[in-house]
């Protein structure tokens, strides 16, 4: 295992991760600024501890698996989940469909919250549980980290979970430690560019585990995965440009969905 | 069992979002799976050929998005 593999999954597992805790945490932000930090808090450390004990609970079983049957199974989802991110960012990045803007889905998830409280202030740290902050933040937790789970065994599924944890657990804690200091969401993460390099590491990383799944000898062994890297970088830049010079008139603006 | 069914629409929504990039990913894995032994492709050629197909599928996939 060379150690171009070896940092291609840390930084993987980093980027995409990233992205995920970002989403994560603009909300539980959103709740905890509109309805109470308590709850809010309570809710995503209930999400976090469900995603523990899942972990721990499924994790012991992937390894038992075949280690080329898992690359396979691995390397499909990865290819359904990464291309998927891949064509959005392309999409995004050549104007066709309105960029993921965290600042403003902190002010709409912020509006609808205040919203259900009609409009009184949050309560004090010692208030009852509210079952929607509670509710609000443990699905945002659990289902963004969720998708941090899957990029870990995703990335790190030929034997490299320990770097791709890594990768997830730096991640983690940068976005953390930046929400901290800000105090409010972490809104100049360049998200569409880092949605592109990720759709693109995750396809790379899906071709390749497909391959050695089944059995394909990759010219150059794990250097083949730079290789891959680096077509869809410049299969996804061409595509930027063939949609960007698309006539006006063939850009159908539609509005931003999340993810 | 809502809070089910949303779950796993959301899980659903990780891989699927746009059904003919996901067909089109599916058919470039079964190709890849049964058509490519049976072509007598030199091994060396498989992973490329597979990494070709599925970006001609994305190219199509966004071209085709682009469209009004």
């Amino acid at each position: 295992m060379s150690w171009a593999h070896v940092g291609t999954v840390i930084l993987a597992a980093f980027l995409a991760s990233l992205v995920e805790f970002v989403e994560a945490l603009t909300i539980v932000f959103a709740v905890g600024t509109t309805r109470g930090w308590r709850s809010a808090l309570i809710g995503a450390g209930a999400g976090a501890l469900f995603l523990t004990v899942l972990t721990l609970a499924v994790g012991p079983a992937l390894q038992r698996i075949p280690l080329a049957s898992l690359q396979l199974v691995v390397g499909a989802l990865l290819l359904l989940f990464g291309m998927r991110w891949l064509r959005k960012a392309i999409l995004r990045a050549g104007g066709v469909i309105g960029l993921h803007d965290e600042a403003a889905i902190y002010a709409k998830q912020t509006a609808a919250l205040a919203r259900h409280r009609g409009g009184t202030p949050p309560p004090p740290l010692r208030a009852p549980l509210d079952r929607v902050s509670l509710a609000t933040s443990f699905k945002a937790v659990t289902l963004e980290g969720l998708e941090v789970i899957f990029i870990v065994i995703a990335t790190g599924a030929g034997g490299l979970l320990a770097p791709a944890a890594v990768g997830a657990a730096l991640a983690g804690s940068l976005v953390i430690l930046a929400g901290l200091g800000l105090r409010r969401p972490v809104a100049r993460v360049p998200e569409n560019t880092l949605k592109f390099a990720v759709g693109v590491l995750l396809s790379a990383f899906g071709v390749f585990w497909v391959g050695e799944g089944r059995g394909f000898p990759w010219p150059g062994e794990d250097l083949a995965l730079l290789g891959l890297v680096a077509g869809f970088t410049v299969v996804a830049l061409l595509a930027v440009a063939a949609v960007r010079r698309s006539p006006p008139q063939a850009l159908a603006v539609r509005p931003a969905r999340q993810a | 069992m809502n809070a089910v069914a949303a779950a796993l629409r959301e899980l659903w929504g990780l891989f699927v979002e746009d059904a003919s990039l996901t067909l089109g990913i599916l058919v470039c894995l079964v190709i890849a799976a049964f058509a490519f032994p049976e072509l007598g492709l030199r091994d060396a050629w498989r992973g490329p050929l597979l990494f070709v197909l599925l970006a001609l599928v994305l190219l199509e996939n966004v071209r085709r998005s682009a469209r009004p």
